[in-house]
């Protein structure tokens, strides 16, 4: 399977500090790879760096495409859906709205996209007119990422989606998440603090310390590995 | 208003670091200082005038300073209290024949005293509220002056007796107010100096960049707010004082709108949060509307806009700003990182 | 009767100032939310584009003719002056922000004194000016109220309903958010201030007639127009509408009813300030946020 995307010696800067200092990463296509570490290991700056948001160096090819040099914007029309930390739903504006922001490139599809999110979180559909400010983390969470899909991605990015959440709601999200990778052959790159369900889920990993890649490789031999079972998953 | 911590090298102006560069630094002062002092023998009497004018608009903008710069508070409306200091002084030497000298203290209180009158209020507003409220200072004043005509003799003005210098030091006039301006402007840098530098300095520093740590930390955030909007009020204030003895003559018209605007802007073009940038300031509000005429008398504003936008776009932290940190860095010996009052922060949800 | 009669005749006249106010303070509300500026040029922009509506009604053209083209005009002029020149000083620090507008403003107000001179010009009205309602106002008030209700109604209509609205105020609320959807928030915000030059236009245009063109007209529309959209609350597009009426109207009642009219401005604006003591972020406004 081919790569769809290869990140290659990826540095990235906050301001004028380096805090990733050349990784390299693949993502197979119709697969999901994970970035595991510990709080400011630099995974939330890989991703990023991915979409332009902070300043990089090195290379980014997405299914052949370099996005090195191409702003946030563009990137996002090639097809690289980013769910940031913390969600970045429009708080002040409704469900409705915030889903049709996500199909704004593919205007023609919004409609039929929009019920088909309805299809797969029926929450929302029950929420449409509120703002989205007013929904508990899970849904807001939800929403957030029926956004990102709203745009057909081929690259799904999802940084932290468990954060603040409790087990149940993570765990409807990620079944979620993995019946839409199997439907649509979405590849997923996902950033996770919560080691073992990630790895229960992902087909690779990769361990990322203080900006370098330390461990990577298939997710059951990183989940096999008793270093990373003491450091990461508690037994 | 700027959110990020700023670094004590940018503020105190001088590197926490070396010694050398702090004795470099007194030394430069101290021949900038000879310089002034030497001046007034080397040039034309109109010539002097127009640097005492310099001087009295470099007070007035360290006031505007203080408050803008340390405080993060803009004010449109420091040409209000201008007036008030020119206008306390002219009154006292015209109705009560007070001596020129004489007036300087009570500009200075009342100054003080209406700015923590007007802090009181502010503290409520913030941004562009506050902007408001000092607008309106600016706006009310010339028809205030105009209405009360029997103090302050309305539309016409009043007209001040030139002062005398004192007898045996071979001083014309013009070269007397320039050492007595220069004098208060020495003054009034050592006790912002002072001020800024200490415990007040730091406290102001961290309410205008982290208001709710300040507070967190016991700093008491009314009382200071309210002491940076009196201090800043009393310098201003001073130096209309000072306008009016110099010039000898007060009238509404000369403390319209426009005068808070070039505050602003000469405090901007110099860099808010610094005190060589009052200097700056005061240069630019005395010379650029000049040279904007000679540039083109038919559109004069137009050239003096775009050297505020020229200004802006290469030196967005005015002159001694932008400078500042690089000559900071040229003597440290540690390369540190350009940390600097802030650039605003994106926006987030 | 006749007191009552001519309270509610400065009621009406108050309110078609306030019209006025209320669309130049919604220009103003527009480029805050979107780029966090007060842009203090909003007035000098709208009187130069008053002056090229006058210049085209003079080569002949039809008042609407002249009306639409100078729209056209102020949008792409607007659009220009933010990609161009607040651009650069969009992530500076707020004061070289507010000294770049300023400098718009003398810029504006010297080349219009420049090309137009300073002599006082008449400006044609769409409105004819004739008493109604038993001389309650003038059918010119109400063309200038009626119009700006329709320019509203518009305004809410795009942003509500159209794609390019909503990806205008998702940009202006979470700009980080509103490029991962894929939307240039540059030209969003660029289209934002073509569209505030295109309301201050308007306001221009409806002024010009009663205040008479010259290029200091919009100074003290500015003013209040400033003031009204801070009644509002400057977050909040309601507010500037509502902001910009009640200073129409206080601004008419102070200046009927108070002996000492010089004060108009300085008692207009320290009621004004009264009502902001109560409510620091205005009648509709919400805190502005403070991130710890």
């Amino acid at each position: 399977m081919a790569p769809i995307l290869e990140l290659r010696s990826l540095r990235a800067f906050y301001g004028q500090s380096e805090v990733v200092h050349g990784i390299d990463v693949t993502v197979e296509e119709g697969g999901m790879t994970v970035l595991l570490g510990a709080n400011g290991a630099g995974k939330t700056t890989t991703l990023r760096a991915l979409c332009g948001m902070v300043r990089r160096d090195g290379e980014i090819l997405f299914a052949g495409e370099a996005l090195h040099r191409r702003s946030t914007e563009e990137i996002a029309s090639l097809g690289v859906g980013h769910v940031p930390e913390g969600r970045g739903t429009f708080v002040g504006l409704t469900v409705e709205e915030n889903l049709r922001l996500g199909g704004y490139t593919k205007p023609g599809r919004a409609p039929e996209a929009i019920e088909r999110m309805y299809g797969y979180f029926p929450i929302l559909a029950q929420r449409r007119r509120q703002q989205a400010g007013a929904l508990s983390g899970g849904e807001q969470q939800m929403l957030a990422i029926a956004r990102a899909l709203m745009m057909a991605p081929r690259l799904l990015v999802l940084d932290e989606p468990s954060f603040g959440l409790a087990p149940r709601v993570v765990e409807s999200i990620f079944s979620i998440v993995e019946r839409i990778r199997r439907d649509k052959h979405v590849s997923v790159l996902l950033v996770e603090q919560n080691a073992s369900l990630a790895l229960e889920l992902a087909d690779h990993a990769y361990l990322i310390e203080t900006g370098y890649v330390v461990a990577s490789g298939s997710a059951k031999s990183l989940a096999d590995d008793p270093q990373i079972r003491r450091s990461y998953l508690g037994y | 208003m700027d959110k990020r911590p700023a670094a004590l090298e940018t503020l105190a102006g001088a590197p926490a670091t070396a010694a050398t560069a702090s004795r470099w630094r007194w030394l430069g002062i101290f021949a900038l200082v000879l310089l002034a002092a030497a001046l007034p023998f080397a040039l034309s009497n109109y010539h002097v005038f127009e640097l005492t004018m310099v001087m009295i608009y470099a007070i007035a903008v360290l006031g505007l300073n203080i408050l803008t710069g340390y405080n993060g508070q803009i004010s449109l409306g420091h040409g209000g209290f201008f007036a008030v200091g020119a206008y306390t002084a002219a009154i006292l030497m015209h109705r009560y024949g007070a001596p020129y000298w004489l007036t300087l203290p009570p500009a200075a209180l009342i100054g003080f005293a209406l700015g923590v009158l007007f802090g009181l209020p502010a503290l409520r507003f913030e941004g562009p509220y506050l902007a408001l409220v000092t607008l309106a200072m600016a706006l009310a004043t010339p028809q205030l002056l105009k209405y009360f005509d029997t103090w302050t003799g309305g539309q016409q003005g009043i007209n001040l007796v030139k002062p005398v210098p004192p007898p045996g030091l071979g001083l014309g006039r013009d070269r007397w107010l320039y050492y007595l301006v220069f004098v208060v402007l020495l003054l009034a840098i050592r006790i912002a100096a002072n001020m800024l530098h200490g415990r007040t300095g730091r406290a102001w520093v961290a309410i205008r960049d982290h208001p709710i740590a300040a507070a967190a930390m016991g700093i008491d955030t009314a009382r200071y707010k309210t002491l940076a909007f009196g201090t800043s009020t009393l310098f201003t204030a001073v130096a209309g004082a000072l306008a009016a003895i110099v010039v000898g003559y007060v009238s509404p018209e000369g403390y319209s709108i426009f005068l808070s605007v070039s505050f602003l802007v000469g405090s901007a073009v110099g860099g808010i949060a610094t005190i060589g940038g009052a200097i700056v300031g005061g240069f630019f509000i005395q010379f650029v509307p000049n040279l904007a005429n000679d540039i083109s008398d038919a559109a004069p504003w137009a050239i003096y806009g775009l050297a505020m936008l020229l200004f802006m776009y290469t030196m967005p932290r005015g002159v001694v700003g932008t400078l500042e940190p690089w000559v900071a860095r040229l003597y440290s010996s540690r390369k540190t990182p350009l940390l600097q009052t802030a650039d605003r922060l994106p926006k987030e949800g | 009767m006749h007191l009552m009669h001519q309270f509610l005749q400065q009621i009406f006249s108050g309110l078609a100032a306030g019209s006025i106010y209320a669309s130049l303070a919604l220009a103003l509300v527009m480029i805050y939310r979107a780029t966090d500026l007060v842009n203090f040029a909003q007035g000098e922009m709208a009187m130069f584009s008053t002056y090229i509506a006058w210049t085209l009604v003079n080569a002949g053209l039809p008042f609407w003719l002249a009306f639409f083209i100078t729209l056209v005009v102020s949008f792409l002029g607007g659009m220009i002056i933010e990609r161009v020149l607040i651009r650069p000083v969009e992530n500076a620090p707020v004061l070289a922000a507010v000294v770049v507008t300023i400098g718009l403003l003398l810029i504006f107000n010297s080349v219009a004194g420049w090309i137009y001179s300073y002599t006082v010009q008449d400006f044609p009205s769409p409105f004819p000016d004739r008493p109604v309602f038993g001389a309650l106002m003038t059918t010119r008030d109400l063309g200038v109220i009626g119009f700006t209700l329709v320019m509203l109604v518009l305004l809410f209509a795009f942003f509500r309903y159209t794609p390019i609205g909503l990806a205008m105020r998702a940009a202006a609320q979470n700009p980080a958010s509103a490029r991962l959807c894929g939307i240039r928030v540059g030209r969003m915000l660029a289209i934002g201030w073509g569209l505030a030059a295109m309301i201050g236009a308007t306001a221009g245009v409806m002024v010009a007639p009663v205040l008479f063109l010259d290029p200091n007209m919009m100074g003290g529309v500015l003013i209040y127009a400033f003031a009204g959209a801070l009644l509002g609350g400057i977050t909040s597009p309601i507010g500037a509408v509502v902001g910009g009426l009640i200073v129409g109207i206080t601004e008419n009642l102070v200046g009927t009813y108070l002996i000492a009219s010089q004060l108009k401005l300085t008692v207009a604006f320290a009621l004004i300030i009264l009502v902001l003591v109560f409510r620091p972020n205005g009648l509709f406004g919400t805190a502005i946020v403070r991130r710890v």
